[in-house]
């Protein structure tokens, strides 16, 4: 008999007709957070402070300028950017040198530059999550891993209050990462976008 | 070895104690904290623990959706009876690849799979899964290092019971572990991969514990520690008298039941507690671990009812019943004892009881019997 037959006839053998009793799962907990959406915001750029990142908040006029100052502050100067983030973001750097990812820097390349860009799937108010799903704006994962300094670029609307709202949102079919706060030894920075 | 005799040296470690006690009362706090932060806290461990009950009371269902969602996202599984299979499988997935990191589990320890940690460009990685989701095929691992990013081979190892059916269990499973992991509102990192692994499920024992309705519990289990945090006993004595597996009260519940009670250390473990019941006050998925530790203390009792030479606390018992049994006995045996006590007594205590009994007397006093019964007050007031 495979292990597998094995296993599974126990696990039977163990429990007996288990369509008698389905346990109901109670449900009653909070899914969305009780707040007006500008809470939700505010919220989520004090949690994302209190896992040691650094947040601002601007609009969406001054997101080149923020950008530019925040990547000044951190003496980059050489960033890699996916291949899709939208290029008005970088338009207020002055001297940065700007990698975009394409074709795929390699480990080498990588490794050389001060930090990566990138925007986000969606955010979490509650857990000050960022989570990254490799779409629009976000690149290849390593991006985010082999880089010293992740700036995040997060627009008000992706932000949700909890949890149990970003799983409804997000697909499980595509490698999710949540972010919630810094890598041993890296940096990261949050630009929370409002319009 | 016993627990208590193994607990010995750990309990004559001070600076170890010290930095226990430390570390325990940062980790409660911190646990503390990140619980009080959800107004939500206690209807989420209701929900925690009727997903993993309902989990478990439907495994073998859940078992074949998750092995059909994963191949159909061109994955495969894999199962292994123990931990010695699990390890051959593993080793023959790596192939002749020697660049493999582990990213560790309860489970990899159980395994016993020893390697370094995960690099970004690692080869092969080793994945101590968090949960599976049945529903989807997805593999959901809290503080994944740096492994689940990149697209070498992945290996993903769980336990049977480390399934749970829909995706949507997740947004409870989510608040409840980080907060009692680690007492924040999140890891910091968490990695979701759907499909693309080898997926190893391990049974080990667990199927013996599944059959056990009492002792089924314990399976629910996420791997959280939170009631090792909390326990007096861990607290003093640190992991490692609790044997080979898992450490703590959880440990304490599960070792047993994989293992079975008859060697020495699988007998002591359900001992190895106060029943103060702290951990059942933390534990995510509301596991009644000291419940569970009276019923294996009961198996323990029951296993050596027959053996050839009775326990020593077997004859007391049974000589405890005879005496009780019966009216007159009682009350000869009762007043006999009390004389016996009285002689004993110094100033109203008893500091030392002779033989077996001398144990009970090593850290408290007995205060000596009154010289009348109750039963010889009662009697004589009519």
């Amino acid at each position: 008999m495979s292990a597998r037959e094995e296993i599974l006839g126990r696990v039977r053998a163990a429990l007996g007709d288990p369509g008698a009793a389905v346990v109901p799962v109670p449900r009653d907990y909070r899914r969305w957070a009780d707040l007006p959406r500008a809470d939700v915001v505010a919220l989520f750029g004090e949690r994302v402070a209190d896992g040691r990142a650094a947040v601002r908040h601007v609009g969406t006029d001054e997101l080149a300028t923020a950008m530019a100052a925040m990547l000044w502050a951190r003496e980059a100067k050489r960033v890699v950017v996916p291949a899709d983030l939208p290029t008005s973001w970088l338009a207020g750097l002055d001297g940065v040198r700007v990698l975009a990812d394409v074709p795929d820097l390699d480990p080498a390349a990588l490794a050389e530059t001060d930090g990566v860009v990138t925007g986000c799937a969606l955010a979490i108010a509650e857990t000050g999550t960022i989570v990254l799903d490799g779409g629009r704006a976000q690149g290849r994962r390593e991006l985010t891993l082999v880089s010293r300094h992740h700036l995040c670029v997060v627009h008000a609307d992706q932000i949700v209050g909890t949890v149990p709202e970003a799983i409804e949102r997000l697909d499980p079919y595509l490698p999710l990462t949540w972010i919630s706060g810094p890598p041993e030894g890296r940096t990261f920075e949050v630009l929370v976008v409002e319009d | 070895m016993k627990f208590s005799d193994a607990a010995r040296p750990q309990l004559s470690d001070h600076r170890s104690r010290r930095r226990r006690r430390q570390a325990g009362a940062e980790a409660r706090a911190r646990r503390a904290e990140a619980a009080a932060g959800l107004p939500d806290w206690e209807r989420l461990r209701e929900a925690g623990a009727a997903i993993r009950e309902r989990t478990l009371r439907d495994l073998g269902t859940h078992l074949e959706e998750l092995e059909v969602s994963v191949i159909e996202e061109d994955g495969r599984v894999h199962w292994a009876r123990d931990a010695a299979e699990a390890k051959r499988i593993i080793t023959s997935l790596v192939g002749g690849e020697t660049d493999v990191g582990l990213v560790r589990s309860d489970v990899t320890d159980e395994i016993g799979l020893k390697s370094r940690e995960t690099g970004p460009y690692t080869k092969a990685a080793v994945v101590g899964a968090g949960f599976l989701v049945a529903e989807t095929g997805t593999l959901v691992v809290a503080d994944p290092g740096e492994s689940l990013t990149f697209p070498g081979t992945l290996i993903a190892v769980a336990g049977i019971e480390d399934t749970v059916p829909a995706w949507s269990d997740l947004e409870v499973l989510l608040q409840l572990l980080p907060r009692s992991a680690v007492g924040r509102r999140m890891h910091p990192a968490v990695s979701f991969r759907t499909g693309g692994f080898d997926l190893v499920l391990l049974d080990n024992g667990r199927t013996r514990v599944l059959a056990d309705e009492t002792g089924r519990s314990a399976l629910r289990c996420i791997h959280c520690s939170a009631c090792s945090d909390v326990c007096p006993i861990y607290e003093r004595t640190g992991p490692r008298p609790y044997g080979p597996g898992r450490a703590g009260p959880i440990g304490a519940v599960l070792t047993p039941q994989l293992r079975g009670v008859e060697a020495p250390l699988e007998a002591s473990l359900p001992f190895a507690s106060t029943l103060c019941g702290a951990c059942a006050d933390v534990c995510p998925v509301k596991i009644d671990i000291p419940g569970l530790l009276v019923h294996l203390r009961g198996e323990v009792v029951e296993s050596r009812r027959n053996r050839p030479v009775p326990a020593p606390e077997l004859l007391l018992m049974r000589g405890l019943a005879w005496s009780m049994g019966d009216r007159r006995r009682y009350e000869h045996t009762l007043m006999s004892r009390a004389r016996w006590a009285r002689l004993l007594a110094r100033d109203g205590r008893i500091r030392r009881l002779p033989g077996l009994f001398g144990k009970w007397t090593d850290a408290r006093d007995l205060p000596a019997p009154p010289r009348q019964s109750f039963r010889a007050w009662w009697r004589r007031r009519r």
